[in-house]
């Protein structure tokens, strides 16, 4: 079983955003960067499927040379190998444009996989939109948001979470499908495991190498402006005895709030 | 045209969809566009009277046998063959699970970006804006789209219904070719989960609950607050998800779902930086936590400081008293 797995560098959860209003970007310095959480479920998912099933586990990422650290986090996991496809642009929330450059890869590089899996979404763009786009591009069928995922032989079944239930998928391999929380409990880098990513080459393929002209992968989408969110005032707090206090919160959600 | 794409489940359609089509119609009247609706799937028929209503002066309903149960490529496929027949300016979806599933593979056939699960949209010197969360809702985001057509998605729960007009339209039945080669990923099976009627991104009213709760046995006070509310569903943070006390879909933050009820109860939940970004875009914030330093009470219209396990049970008691009136 030929496994790949594309993963995005992303700010942790506990980050505070600040911008930067003249760039319209995110002010980076300071942030602590990190494999995509919902990546790492995505990677650790192949790691458990190479166990069982053999074969191997290639990790890819589109972005700066700093992106080759989340690259040896997830051959620190496991991985056997890596690929980094260069790509400066500042992030653009364009998705089209990720998984194009994806896409490329796989029919020009890497034609020769039976899975390819991503994280349901990528934390921050928090577009969710790549793992269809790459399994259009590439004319494959798709699961997103699986929680819970069977290969048997050249299909996979994937139950995939929507609202208040699972949808049940069978399909033919190679498919592309996208992992959700909940589908296993990734695993810690081993002191071996970041012993071999360090000695680790990994390759570097440059958006010119996959014969992309200088406009091709311009961003479709203009931003207009990056702002954070209106903050919100605190309220009253109250601190009286429970009874009491029960009253006067239902008397603010009934006759000021009106919400019930 | 504003092309809106609608979602039938169960049968029925869903109500984010009719959210998506009165938008569509609120910014097809600034922009001098039609507003048409589009239903893909099998045995359709009947389901465009209900559509009318919220805007659409055209409803068309793409039917192929192949496409009795949702398929990504499959439904994707039929679309892209109305929008070449049809050449909308903008295709709507709601970013329900579907809509997140299926849009983005339309915009790859189409060969156009996406805006995802945006909460505003605006006519902008003739030409529509869309702002969205980023990072969760840590930071927004105002996009115009240069490719045509302009897709994005909406985000449930946000967008207000139109005032149902008694205007009837055109329902036009059309027969799509799609090649089977082109269906693989056929849902073969829903399985619901149990007493989970409602997500928490649909609900109107979420009742959430932290490590304040202690174990897992104390979400049933949750469960029967939200029991007596209507159009409400339980939520969770990722520390009580983690610990194993509720399923992951409750979750709400950002390695779980982003919410903008009506309501948003928090009880015995401090209010982490990622759990924050999930849910203050709600329209009320209401807290209980024992602890007065609790980031929560930052974020909270009405805040209330004490021990949940005495406050819960007259809170029941005066919210049953107040929804008997």
């Amino acid at each position: 079983m030929n496994i790949f797995v594309c993963v995005k560098r992303v700010p942790d959860t506990e980050s505070k955003i600040r911008i930067d209003h003249s760039s319209n970007r995110i002010i980076e310095e300071g942030l602590n960067f990190v494999l995509s959480p919902y990546d790492e479920y995505a990677v650790e998912e192949a790691l458990r499927i190479r166990e069982s099933e053999g074969g191997k586990v290639t990790v890819f990422s589109v972005g700066p040379d700093v992106a080759l650290a989340t690259l040896k986090k997830a051959l620190a996991m496991g991985a056997d190998e890596a690929v980094l496809i260069k790509d400066v642009l500042p992030e653009a929330y364009d998705g089209l444009r990720v998984a194009k450059i994806f896409a490329r890869v796989f029919e020009q590089k890497y034609p020769e996989f039976d899975l390819l899996l991503f994280g349901k979404q990528a934390m921050g763009s928090d577009n969710a939109q790549v793992p269809a786009m790459v399994a259009e591009l590439l004319g494959l069928p798709q699961v997103n948001v699986v929680t819970k995922l069977e290969i048997e032989g050249n299909s996979a079944t994937a139950h995939r979470e929507i609202e208040g239930a699972s949808e049940i998928v069978t399909l033919p391999l190679p498919a592309v499908l996208s992992a959700q929380k909940g589908l296993n409990e990734p695993r810690y880098e081993t002191l071996k495991g970041i012993m071999m990513a360090k000695r680790k080459e990994i390759p570097v393929i440059s958006l010119a190498d996959l014969g992309f002209g200088a406009d091709e992968l311009s961003p479709q989408m203009d931003l207009v402006k990056m702002e954070s969110p209106p903050p919100r005032e605190a309220g009253q707090v109250i601190e009286v005895e429970p009874e009491e206090a029960a009253r006067k919160l239902v008397d603010f959600l009934h006759n000021e709030a009106k919400v019930i | 045209m504003i092309l809106v794409y609608i979602e039938v489940r169960d049968g029925k359609v869903k109500k984010s969809s009719l959210e998506t089509l009165s938008e569509g119609k609120r910014r097809a009247d600034e922009l001098g566009l039609d507003t048409a609706a589009v239903l893909v799937g099998h045995g359709l028929k009947g389901l465009d009277s209900g559509i009318f209503p919220y805007g659409a002066s055209k409803v068309y309903l793409l039917e192929n046998a192949l496409l009795s149960h949702y398929s990504p490529s499959g439904f994707a496929a039929a679309l892209a063959v109305l929008v070449q027949e049809a050449g909308p300016e903008i295709i709507l979806f709601s970013a329900t699970s579907m809509g997140k599933d299926l849009a983005p593979r339309l915009a790859a056939r189409l060969g156009v970006s996406l805006a995802s699960d945006c909460t505003g949209t605006a006519v902008v010197e003739g030409k529509l804006e869309v702002k969205r969360p980023i990072y969760a809702g840590k930071a927004f985001v105002t996009f115009r789209l240069a490719a045509s057509p302009q897709l994005v998605t909406l985000r449930p729960n946000v967008f207000s219904l139109l005032e149902p007009s008694e205007a009837a339209g055109e329902t036009l039945i059309k027969e799509v070719v799609i090649p089977e080669d082109d269906v693989k990923d056929v849902v073969s099976e829903v399985a619901r989960e149990e007493g989970a009627a409602l997500d928490v991104t649909e609900a109107e009213i979420v009742v959430s609950g932290g490590r304040g709760l202690k174990g897992p046995e104390n979400f049933d006070l949750l469960k029967d607050l939200s029991a007596l509310l209507p159009h409400s569903a339980v939520g969770a943070s990722r520390s009580a998800v983690d610990a194993g006390w509720i399923d992951h879909q409750h979750q709400v933050g950002q390695t779980g779902k982003t919410v903008s009820p009506n309501l948003y109860l928090a009880v015995g939940l401090s209010g982490a930086i990622q759990h924050l970004a999930g849910m203050s875009s709600s329209k009320y914030i209401v807290a209980v936590n024992k602890d007065a330093d609790a980031p929560i009470f930052k974020v909270a219209d009405f805040g209330v400081v004490g021990d949940l396990f005495q406050i819960v049970p007259y809170l029941k008691e005066e919210l049953k008293k107040v929804l008997a009136e």
